[in-house]
């Protein structure tokens, strides 16, 4: 579609600049850009072991927000995009990055997996 | 009217301006020849006579960083810079247009380095006509406080940055009798700048500025938003708008004030001038006296002036040169391995034209080089000369250059 | 260009100091004057270029009874200043001066000691010591920027001493502006012409 420019009449009702409200999923489903994803092993993440919501390292540094505190924390993997910050971060090295290959790809859990 | 004239510098005008038209956040980096315009308005927010805060900061590129968060937050904001300065600010002055902000930059018109050279030439101003803002040039330190204030209005009913741009030492450090409206005159023209297209609310969080897609796509409640190339088209149409709000201001501004600068052109001695002489900012005022002593020789020369040279007025000018013989434009600065940036612009316009002019092209006044009326005439004579001969296209005259030695 | 001035009744004038000697305050309080005076049209202009203390400058003013539209620089002014006569052998002040015009020069010699030769006008005035006399001392130099402008009212006749005192007192504040009012009425007093 090929739209002549001119001034000023033909409204649009576009808006002019890029501003958004926060959203869940505002950028897509970016979990689609994974190659690896994150695996928390519930025996050696603190929040399981001491049984309550504490530790939480990996929600701080998650980039995008796609986890969620809990005991143990919760991975959104309908974004994350795997990028190994929380495995990385993780002070107990309960995080795995575990190639998508290994899940089916097809196949993605919409609440992601706490333990195996 | 009760203008109060002074014997003033360009940038004292624009510091007058900027303190005229309010502004609330002035951020800005010294820079030859530009640092007396920020170091006035420092003393006046220091003495408390101009209301705004002034952040000091260590480069250009925060400082125009700086006037964009303002900006944001819907502050009316000023800065200036020169030269080298305004290529230190360029990612940012490409942001401001891009995320539609009101800011008001006046460009106090200097040589590019390398070599360094701090007098003057457009080649700054030239660097960046591509990057959205309004670009308006002054013919004297008059024009200066007047289209600064102008500014203000015309780039808060488009939400487009403006940036006046002005002759380095011509006018920035050279005195000349400047009229200096009353604050009462000022406030019935320009009112508050109270919309901007962000929203900034804590009881309504807003992404401001997020990454944009290639194609349009839905957001978070079903809308479709634009993506990069539809913010892009919607940002050019603001900018046509501004061929019509820009005499509009103009003549708001002569309501209140009683002055107009003639919106996107100006002209002298235009009436029947078969050789047109072209030019933005001072050498517009210089050519008046060119065309004057042509027309003594019986040359029918005239002068067109480029007030606003973003966005180009095409229209504009396919009108007022429809029917002469030449159109002889002046530039101080090159679009290297071509030639100057109006003249490639003005005959681009041409293009087509019923009754366009022979277009010929010539450089002067580069890295402070002196250019009088006179050189300027010759060029005229020179160019009709070889008009008459026949020519129809011809290479960019380059006036007073000493390759030689 | 001869004819572009002439016919338009423009003065051009150019100082000739040194860096830090206050030429272009000068140039500035007179065009401020001119305008008072009555001249519709003033600019002025300092010499663009690398400038330091001590080192000779120019700056350069255009008077005339219509708006100024010529920006360039003066090359064959109607009027030359000289701050400070120890220039006249290293800056060429009566470079490009139209027959007749009129030279001021800040000097306790006579014009004819001063040896300036070609169709000229000289007039001098001892500004160093006015300054002195009205007490205009600042960092340890008498001040001559403001002072000579009484010299040039006396010389030219083309402003009037009101309006040099008008400038002055819009220029400097306080005790300042009566020294410098001070200096530049005992410099036109002094003027020899």
């Amino acid at each position: 579609m090929h739209a002549r420019m001119s001034a000023r009449g033909s409204g649009s009702q576009m808006s002019e600049i890029s501003m958004s409200r926060p959203a869940v999923g505002e950028a897509g489903r970016t979990g689609d850009w994974r190659n690896n994803r994150p695996v928390i092993d519930a025996a050696k993440c603190l929040a399981v072991k001491q049984g309550k919501v504490t530790c939480q390292i990996c929600w701080v540094y998650c980039p995008d927000g796609c986890i969620a505190q809990g005991v143990g924390p919760v991975i959104d993997l309908t974004y994350c995009k795997g990028c190994g910050i929380c495995a990385e971060e993780c002070p107990a090295g309960a995080i795995e990055m575990q190639p998508e290959s290994l899940h089916g790809v097809c196949a993605v859990d919409e609440t992601g997996e706490a333990a195996r | 009217m009760s203008d109060q004239v002074s014997v003033m510098t360009g940038n004292e005008a624009a510091a007058n301006a900027a303190r005229l038209a309010r502004v609330q956040v002035i951020a800005a980096y010294p820079i030859t020849p530009q640092s007396p315009v920020v170091e006035q308005l420092a003393a006046w927010v220091e003495s408390g006579e101009l209301p705004a805060e002034f952040v000091a900061v260590e480069s250009e590129h925060s400082a125009m960083t700086v006037c964009i968060g303002a900006s944001t937050v819907g502050a009316r904001t000023f800065t200036a810079t020169s030269s080298n300065g305004l290529a230190y600010m360029t990612e940012q002055v490409w942001w401001a247009p891009g995320a539609r902000l009101p800011i008001v930059m006046c460009v106090v018109n200097r040589a590019m380095a390398a070599p360094w050279n701090v007098l003057n030439d457009q080649q700054d101003s030239m660097s960046v006509r591509d990057a959205g803002w309004v670009q308006l040039f002054c013919r004297d330190n008059q024009e200066i406080l007047d289209t600064t204030v102008q500014a203000y209005r015309i780039a808060e009913r488009l939400h487009v940055p403006v940036m006046v741009c002005y002759d380095g030492f011509l006018l920035s450090h050279t005195m000349m009798p400047v009229a200096v409206p009353t604050p009462e005159q000022i406030d019935a023209f320009l009112p508050p700048f109270t919309e901007p297209f962000t929203v900034v609310d804590p009881g309504d969080p807003h992404n401001i500025g997020p990454v944009v897609m290639a194609e349009p796509r839905a957001d978070e409640t079903g809308a479709t938003r634009g993506g990069y190339m539809e913010i892009r088209a919607l940002h050019h149409r603001a900018l046509l708008d501004a061929l019509a709000i820009i005499p509009e201001t103009d003549a708001e501004y002569a309501s209140a004030v009683g002055r107009s600068w003639g919106g996107l052109t100006w002209e002298h001695l235009l009436d029947a001038a078969e050789v047109v002489l072209v030019a933005a900012g001072s050498l517009g005022t210089q050519l008046t006296v060119t065309a004057e002593q042509l027309r003594s020789e019986g040359i029918k020369a005239g002068v067109l002036g480029i007030r606003a040279y973003r966005p180009f007025p095409v229209e504009a000018l396919r009108d007022k040169l429809a029917g002469r013989r030449l159109a002889l434009v002046f530039d101080k600065a090159l679009s290297y391995g071509y030639e100057g940036p109006i003249c490639s612009d003005l005959r681009g316009a041409m293009l087509g034209s019923d009754g366009a002019p022979a277009v010929f092209g010539a450089v002067c006044g580069l890295g402070g080089r002196d250019v009088s009326p006179e050189d300027l005439a010759e060029a005229a004579r020179r160019a009709l000369t070889d008009l008459d001969a026949g020519a129809r296209t011809r290479e960019t005259d380059w006036i007073n250059l000493h390759l030689e030695g | 260009m001869d004819t572009l001035t002439r016919e338009h009744g423009m003065y051009e004038i150019r100082w000739h100091g040194r860096g830090g000697q206050g030429a272009v305050t000068s140039a500035k309080v007179l065009a401020d004057a001119a305008f008072r005076s009555g001249f519709e049209g003033v600019t002025s202009q300092p010499s663009f270029g690398a400038e330091r203390r001590g080192a000779p400058i120019t700056a350069s003013s255009r008077l005339a009874h219509e708006s100024i539209r010529i920006l360039s620089q003066v090359t064959t002014p109607d009027i030359v200043v000289v701050l400070d006569d120890s220039l006249l052998s290293v800056a060429n002040a009566t470079t490009g001066m139209r027959p007749g015009g009129t030279i001021i020069v800040n000097t306790v010699k006579t014009a004819s000691e001063l040896g300036l030769d070609g169709d000229l006008r000289v007039v001098t005035s001892d500004v160093t010591g006015a300054a002195e006399a009205a007490e205009l001392i600042v960092a340890g130099q008498p001040m001559v920027s403001t002072a000579i402008l009484g010299a040039f009212a006396a010389a030219t006749g083309l402003i009037t001493m009101d309006s040099v005192e008008a400038a002055i007192s819009h220029a400097f504040h306080g005790p300042a502006a009566k020294k410098n009012i001070d200096a530049a009425r005992i410099a036109f007093e002094c003027t020899r012409a």
